[in-house]
C-alpha cells in the first residue's frame, strides 16, 4: 500500500490525533492517497476487509459522518451495520460499555462510534478488544475530519509544513479544531485560532495555537481557513452575539477575503450554515473546498479502517505464536 | 487480655517520642511504654524495623450509611479504614438522608454501635437537607453526639446564613467544616479549568471557584469568631489565603488529601473517571503549593476525602461519572511516597498531620501513645513497596484513583481499642 517506508501501525483503535505520532499520520495519509485513487476509478472497490464487519455506532444524528464511513466501509468490501441511538434513551438504555460488548459479541470487528460525551470513544475502546474508531466525541476530537481537512490541505498544496492555517469559529465547543490542531502542528504548520473570547478554551495556547480574536487578522496570512459549524442553540452560547452579530464580525465574505491571499482555502466540515458563518458565495466560490473535502474523506477513512484492522490481525496472530 | 508490641521505631508527635520502644496494652489502654517492657502477655507482637504510630484519625469520610449501602456501609468502609492504618474516622453528612436531625444522628449511632470495627465519630448537616436554607439544630444535635458540622458536597452559599451557622457553632463549641466552593463558579465543571479541560474537552472547574469561596469563609470565621476548618484545600491560591489568614490569628485550620499532592491534572489524559473528583486535580504548580503548605504548617491535616462510588456510578461516560475516589486504604502509603524521602515531612510531622492534629481540631482524646490512652495504634513498614491492586481492595466500592501505582510504606497491623483489627 505504501511505497516509502516499512509501515508501524501498531493502534488498535483510532481515539484522536492527539494520540498519534507524526509517523502514523503520514501512513494514513498516504495510504488514503492510493485510496483516493480508487475512489477516481470505475470499479471503485477493494477486498481488503472482506469478511469484516463494520458497526456504525451514532448516539447523535450525523448523516453525513455516518455515510461517509458507510461507503468507505463498503469500498473496502466490508459488512456494515448502522445502529443510531437516540440520547433520550440513553439514561434508561444499556451503557456504552454493554452496547460495545454486545456488538463485540456480535463479532463485528470495527465499531465506529459517534457521542456527545468528550472521553466516550476511548471509554469503549478500553472496554472492549475490537477496534474502536472515534467518529467524534463530545468537544474533544474528530480525528476522520482532522486528517481528511489535512489531507485535503496536502493534496492542494503539495505539503503541510510552514502552512498558515486558521480555524474560525466555536473553537471551545470544537472536535475538530482539536483533531485539526493536533493533527496540523505534529507536522509544523502554523496554526490560528479565531473566535470571539467567549469561544476560545483555556490554555488552547499551549496547544501550540496563535490565539486571536480578530477575523481579519486570521485572514491576513493564511494559506487555508477552516471554517467551523455555528450552534447558536447550545446552552452555553446564552452569553453569546446574535447570529446576525456573530456574521457581522466573524462570516467569511468574499469581501474579507478579498484582503486575504488569492488563492486561500476555504474548508469547512460541514453541514454549513449558510450566512451564518459563511456567504453562499464563498461557500460556492472558487477558492471553497467543501465538496472535495466530501469526497477525501472516504478515502481517509478507507485508511483508517485498513489499518485499525491490520493491527487486530496482528494481534491475533501474536496471540496464536505465543 | 494483655498485648504487647516489641522493638518497634515508636513514634509519637504528641509525646515528642522517637524510639525503639515496647508498649504494653491492657484493657484497650496503653498501660505502659518502655525499653524492654518485661510483661506477660497474651499477644506479643513483633515490631522490630517497623514503625509504631497512633491510628490514623481521618476526619473526611463519606461511608453512605444510611441510604447508600451499595457504595459503602459503616462495616464495609471501616474494614477499609483497618486495613489502612485509620483507627478513627469522621463521617460526613451527605447521606439519605442527611444527618441533619435528632432522629437520624440516633440511627446513625445505633448503626456504628452494632457494626462498625474502629471509631466512629459524626458530623451533622449545617443546614437541614444540606440546602443551605434552614439551620440544624446545633445545640441540639452536639447533645446527641455529634462532633462536628458541615453540608460537605455543598457549600452555604448565603452569607448570612453561614455567617449564623458560625456563631452559632462558636457559641456550642462545635467544628464547622468548610466545604469551599462556589457553585455558581464551579458550574457544570468536570476537570480543573485550564489546558486539561480544553485537551479533553470538558467544562472546567475553575480555582477561582475554590479559592473565593475559602476567602470567604475565612473571612465569616474571623467574623464571627468560630473555629472552622477548610476541607480539601486543592490549590495553591486557596494554601495562600489560608497562610495569611493564620498569620493574622484567625482561627482556622485546614486539610488536603492525598490526591491533591501526588496526582495532576495531567494523569486525567485517558478520561479515568477514577480521577474524577471535587475538587478536581490540579496542576503540577498547586502540588508543589500544597507540598509547600504542609511543609510550613499552613495545611494541619491529611484526610482521605473517602468517597465509594458503585462501578455502575463510574465506569460510564466521563461526564456522567460520579466525583470522588476511595482513599482510606492508601492515604498513609502515598503520603509516606509522597511526603517523606522528598524532605516535605519528617515522619513526626506526618504522624501529626495524619492523627494527633486531627484529634485536636475535633476534640477528641485520640492521637498519642500517652499512657492510659485509647490504644489505637497502626504499625508500619515503612519501606516495604507494593501495588495498588483494584482485587486487594476492601471497601465495598472500587474507585480508587490509585489503582496500579506502585506505594511505598505499607501498614502491616492496625490495633484498635487493644484489639487487633487488621494484620497483613
Ligand atoms: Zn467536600
Amino acid at each position: 500500500m505504501t511505497k516509502k517506508k516499512t509501515a508501524k501501525w501498531v493502534h488498535k483503535d483510532l481515539l484522536g490525533l492527539e494520540y498519534l505520532s507524526k509517523e502514523d499520520i503520514e501512513l494514513l495519509l498516504d495510504t488514503a492517497g492510493s485510496f483516493r485513487e480508487i475512489l477516481d476509478r470505475k470499479i471503485k472497490k477493494v477486498p481488503a476487509l472482506r469478511g469484516k464487519t463494520v458497526v456504525n455506532l451514532f448516539y447523535e444524528p450525523s448523516t453525513r459522518t455516518r455515510v461517509s464511513f458507510e461507503v468507505a466501509a463498503k469500498r473496502l468490501s466490508a459488512d456494515v451495520i448502522n445502529i443510531a441511538v437516540e440520547s433520550s434513551s440513553v439514561k434508561k438504555g444499556e451503557t456504552l460499555n454493554d452496547t460495545g460488548r454486545n456488538i463485540e459479541a456480535l463479532k463485528a470487528d470495527i465499531i465506529v462510534v459517534r457521542h456527545n460525551c468528550s472521553g466516550a470513544a476511548a471509554m469503549l475502546g478500553r472496554n472492549v478488544d475490537i477496534s474502536v474508531i472515534n467518529a467524534g466525541d463530545g468537544w474533544h476530537e474528530h480525528p476522520t475530519q482532522g486528517l481528511l481537512d489535512m489531507f485535503t490541505l496536502r493534496k492542494k498544496l503539495g505539503k503541510l509544513e510552514g502552512l498558515n492555517v486558521s480555524i474560525v469559529g466555536d473553537i471551545a465547543h470544537s472536535r475538530v479544531a482539536r483533531s485539526n490542531i493536533w493533527g496540523l502542528t505534529k507536522f509544523g504548520a502554523k496554526v490560528t485560532v479565531c473566535a470571539p473570547k467567549l469561544l476560545i478554551p483555556p490554555e488552547i495556547d499551549k496547544m501550540g495555537v496563535r490565539v486571536t480574536n480578530n477575523i481579519d487578522e486570521a485572514l491576513a496570512e493564511a494559506d487555508a481557513i477552516n471554517v467551523l459549524r455555528m450552534q447558536f442553540e447550545r446552552d452555553d452560547m446564552k452569553a453569546f452575539p446574535t447570529q446576525l452579530e456573530y456574521f457581522k464580525n466573524f462570516g467569511i465574505t468574499e469581501d474579507r477575503l478579498k484582503k486575504a491571499k488569492k488563492d486561500i482555502i476555504v474548508m469547512h466540515p460541514g453541514p454549513i450554515n449558510r450566512g451564518v458563518e459563511i456567504s453562499s458565495q464563498v461557500a460556492d466560490g472558487a477558492n471553497s473546498v467543501i465538496l472535495e473535502q466530501v469526497t477525501n474523506g472516504i478515502a481517509v477513512r478507507m485508511a483508517v479502517l485498513f489499518w485499525v484492522s491490520q493491527a487486530r490481525d496482528k494481534d491475533k496472530k501474536d496471540e496464536i505464536t505465543h | 487480655m494483655k498485648l504487647l508490641i516489641k522493638n518497634g521505631r515508636v513514634i509519637d508527635p504528641a509525646n515528642k517520642i522517637d524510639d525503639n520502644l515496647d508498649i504494653l496494652i491492657e484493657g484497650g489502654k496503653i498501660s505502659k511504654t518502655g525499653k524492654s517492657v518485661d510483661a506477660k502477655a497474651e499477644t506479643v507482637i513483633d515490631a522490630s524495623g517497623k514503625i509504631v504510630m497512633p491510628g490514623i484519625i481521618d476526619m473526611h469520610v463519606h461511608l453512605r450509611e444510611p441510604g447508600r449501602e451499595d457504595k459503602e456501609t459503616v462495616f464495609s468502609g471501616t474494614m477499609a479504614a483497618a486495613k489502612g492504618g485509620v483507627t478513627s474516622v469522621l463521617c460526613m453528612p451527605n447521606t439519605l438522608p442527611s444527618l441533619d436531625s435528632a432522629e437520624i444522628i440516633n440511627t446513625m449511632k445505633a448503626i456504628i454501635k452494632n457494626t462498625a470495627n474502629v471509631d466512629v465519630f459524626i458530623c451533622g448537616a449545617i443546614t437541614i437537607k444540606r440546602q443551605g436554607k434552614e439551620l440544624v439544630n446545633i445545640g441540639g444535635l452536639k447533645k446527641d453526639g455529634i462532633i462536628a458540622i458541615s453540608d460537605d458536597g455543598a457549600s452555604v452559599d448565603s452569607d448570612e446564613l453561614m455567617l449564623k451557622a458560625l456563631k452559632e457553632a462558636k457559641k456550642e463549641k462545635i467544628l464547622v467544616i468548610c466545604h469551599s466552593e462556589d457553585k455558581a463558579l464551579s458550574g457544570k465543571g468536570l476537570v480543573n479549568r485550564g489546558f486539561t479541560s480544553t485537551r479533553l474537552g470538558l467544562r472546567g472547574i475553575s480555582k477561582e471557584s475554590e479559592y473565593k469561596r475559602v476567602g470567604r469563609d475565612i473571612k465569616l470565621a474571623e467574623e464571627s469568631g468560630a473555629a472552622a476548618h477548610i476541607a480539601h484545600v486543592s490549590c495553591a491560591e486557596s494554601v495562600e489565603i489560608i497562610r495569611k489568614a493564620k498569620k493574622k490569628g484567625i482561627k482556622v485550620t485546614a486539610e488536603t488529601a492525598p490526591h491533591y499532592f501526588s496526582l495532576s491534572e495531567g494523569d486525567l489524559l485517558d478520561y479515568n473517571t477514577n480521577m474524577k473528583i471535587n475538587p478536581p486535580l490540579r496542576a503540577k504548580d498547586d502540588i508543589l503549593a500544597i507540598k509547600q503548605g504542609l511543609k510550613d504548617g499552613t495545611i494541619d491535616i491529611i484526610a482521605s476525602d473517602h468517597a465509594p462510588h458503585t462501578e455502575n456510578e463510574k465506569e460510564i461516560e466521563f461526564e456522567h461519572a460520579e466525583f470522588g475516589t476511595i482513599g482510606l486504604e492508601t492515604e498513609l502509603a502515598v503520603s509516606i511516597t509522597e511526603l517523606i524521602g522528598s524532605g516535605i515531612l519528617t515522619w513526626q510531622e506526618l504522624i501529626r498531620k495524619m492523627s494527633l492534629n486531627p484529634a485536636m481540631v475535633l476534640g477528641i482524646d485520640k492521637g498519642t501513645l500517652g499512657v492510659n490512652k485509647d490504644a489505637d495504634i497502626a504499625i508500619v513498614s515503612p519501606d516495604k513497596e507494593w501495588i495498588v491492586d483494584k482485587a486487594g481492595l476492601v471497601s465495598k466500592s472500587k474507585n480508587s484513583a490509585f489503582i496500579g501505582r506502585k506505594l511505598k510504606g505499607a501498614v502491616e497491623c492496625t490495633i484498635y481499642r487493644g484489639k487487633v483489627v487488621y494484620k497483613a
